[in-house]
């Protein structure tokens, strides 16, 4: 489980985050969401400790993630960036592979295969694997490094923007295999959407951010409402009933 | 495939190794093997310490067109050369027990290179351009530093570090050739045993901690190793900014691979092989021996232009 306690983060003088405390609940998918620069990229970045805390701290089962050891944290926690810093010649198969390292730490066993080629046939990229990585197109790119937090096999997945760049098949792909790891296989997914459809229809919980701090938190039927919605963006909302879920349309 | 290419560059390499032993070889053939030999022992510790401080400078800094020296490791080491002779004394300097001399300066250097490029290379994978400025700047600067030393030194004591200002891979120094047998030994050990580390490295800093590798430690490991590398190879041989590169762009060229399990052996063979058929080329059919450094810069240069060239259109 995933505690955050009094979380601050300030960055060019500028308060990010502020006094941030908010608890995930285990084997679900929680939702992300806020307007553009409202922190959740930073709370993600914190979490999976690429960032250090100006004050407070993140918990994962009990182990401070900023005080334990990095490998010991990689075996439980994987993290999808929305920033993607330029990847090399790597081929489309060797990239997933390496979600496997902090397994096997270099020396692959028959298994790590196995996994390996269960990811790439997840994400749809089978026939890919042999492509070098800065051949693929945006889609396709944001899917094998999709692959690849998914073939790291850990408890908690963090998913920022996943579906960037995604056609609505593909969109459907990597929804799907958000849910089979919940459902499933009783992983905690934290994903970010700005498709708030989508997080009502994936999601369990729903956690809203906005100006860095907590603005509101709970089942996705009760934060995916017109008042809520429509303080959080600014801007105005009708929700819908469809197929017994909210459906968000801008008004 | 690639350990098959692998194989064949080693052949090659000990095949140039017997050539320059033994091409043109008169007289005692004892006498001439010990001569030849120290110098061939001389160049494989250059190649080696020129290939592997190259390929680990790229790996952390994650581009394929800066090298240490043209950092400024090298002129870093002169500067600290010079610095020690200014204090000193030109006499009580070469006077030195040549292997602590050499691990006293080695260290100095990890300890400079530490505090002048660490915040350098750690957070920022900064844009090239400004990397390349600041290397460039700070080259400038440490060369002019070390130029104005050796105008403070005495006139008769500047024969001492003034041969030690310029490439030259025909004169190898071969004093301290056993504390930098030990050093690059050591650094290559220590190399091989985060080969696949590296290979998670080279995904840059977000990925790594992502994959549970201690970016920031290793990052200083590296540049720790880098330093003692440049050390030798620059104490061996002086400066030779371009060759580096030439080494590893051709290493790429050749076994374009991202595991460092190949990328290593790779490079070094190829340093090797490029050295010391380059020195049997001029010293024995060309006789022209001081001029190898300046060709392998010349060519080496070359690269570097036509890799900046083609990152701009990119
Ligand atoms: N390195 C930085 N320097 C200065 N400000 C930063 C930096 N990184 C982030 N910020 C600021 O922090 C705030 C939060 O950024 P963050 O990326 O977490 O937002 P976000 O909620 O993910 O937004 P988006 O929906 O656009 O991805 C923004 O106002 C951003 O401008
Ligand atoms: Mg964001």
């Amino acid at each position: 489980m995933i505690s955050v306690q009094n979380l601050s983060y300030v960055t060019a003088g500028k308060r990010i985050l502020d006094d941030l405390s908010l608890d995930i609940a285990p084997g679900q998918v929680t939702a992300l969401i806020g307007p553009n620069g409202a922190g959740k990229s930073t709370l993600l970045a914190l979490m999976a400790r690429l960032l250090r805390p100006d004050n407070g701290r993140i918990t994962l089962d009990g182990l401070d993630v900023h005080r334990t050891a990095t490998a010991d944290i990689a075996k439980r926690l994987a993290i999808l960036r929305q920033e993607q810093a330029p990847l090399g010649r790597l081929t489309v198969r060797d990239l997933v592979a390496f979600g496997r390292f902090p397994h096997h730490r270099g020396r692959p066993t028959a298994e790590d295969h196995l996994k390996i080629d269960t990811a790439l046939d997840q994400l749809a990229l089978s026939d890919l694997a042999g492509r070098f990585v800065d051949t693929l197109s945006g889609g396709q790119k944001q899917r094998v490094l999709i692959a690849m937090v998914l073939c790291q096999n850990t408890d908690v997945v963090l998913l920022d923007e996943p579906l960037n760049n995604l056609d609505p098949a593909q969109v459907r792909v990597v929804m799907d295999a958000v849910d089979h790891m919940a459902r499933d296989l009783g992983k905690t997914v934290i994903v970010v959407l700005h498709d708030l459809n989508h997080a009502a229809r994936h999601a369990t919980r729903v956690i809203a951010l906005k100006h860095g701090r907590l603005f509101a938190e709970g089942p996705a039927g009760s934060v995916l409402a017109e008042t809520p919605l429509s303080q959080l963006y600014e801007t105005a909302f009708d929700v819908l009933t469809h197929n017994a879920r909210p459906m968000v349309v801008a008004r | 495939m690639p350990v098959r290419r692998l194989i064949v560059l080693a052949i090659l390499t000990v095949l140039a190794c017997v050539l320059f032993l033994t091409w043109g070889a008169r007289g005692d053939m004892g006498f001439v093997l010990q001569f030849r030999g120290g110098k061939l022992l001389s160049l494989l510790t250059v190649a080696a310490a020129i290939a592997l401080s190259t390929m680990l400078f790229q790996t952390v800094t994650g581009n394929r067109i800066l090298t240490p020296s043209i950092m400024g490791f090298d002129a870093l080491f002169l500067l600290i050369q010079t610095a020690l002779v200014w204090t000193l004394g030109g006499s009580r300097f070469a006077g030195l027990d040549p292997m602590w001399k050499f691990a006293a300066e080695s260290l100095v250097m990890m300890a400079a290179a530490l505090a002048l490029f660490g915040t350098l290379l750690g957070r920022g994978r900064t844009d090239l351009n400004r990397m390349i400025l600041t290397g460039v700047v700070l080259g400038i600067g440490l060369r002019s530093l070390t130029a104005l030393l050796q105008r403070l030194i005495d006139p008769n004591e500047f024969a001492v570090v003034q041969s030690a200002s310029f490439a030259r891979f025909n004169r190898l120094e071969q004093d301290g050739l056993l504390a930098a047998l030990c050093i690059v030994g050591l650094c290559a050990l220590a190399v091989w045993r985060m080969r696949e580390t590296l290979d998670v490295v080279e995904l840059g800093r977000e990925r790594s901690i992502g994959l549970g590798v201690d970016h920031d430690r290793i990052v200083i490991k590296i540049l720790l190793i880098v330093a003692a590398l440049v050390s030798v190879s620059t104490a061996l041989a002086g400066p030779a900014v371009f060759v580096g590169l030439l080494v590893v762009s051709l290493t790429r060229a050749i076994l374009p691979s991202h595991r460092h399990a190949i990328l290593l052996p790779c490079a070094t063979l190829i340093a090797a092989l490029l050295l010391v058929l380059g020195q049997t080329l001029f010293e024995r059919v060309l006789s022209m021996q001081s001029t190898l450094s300046v060709a392998i810069e010349f060519l080496g240069g070359l690269v570097f232009l036509f890799l900046i060239m083609r990152s701009r259109r990119s």
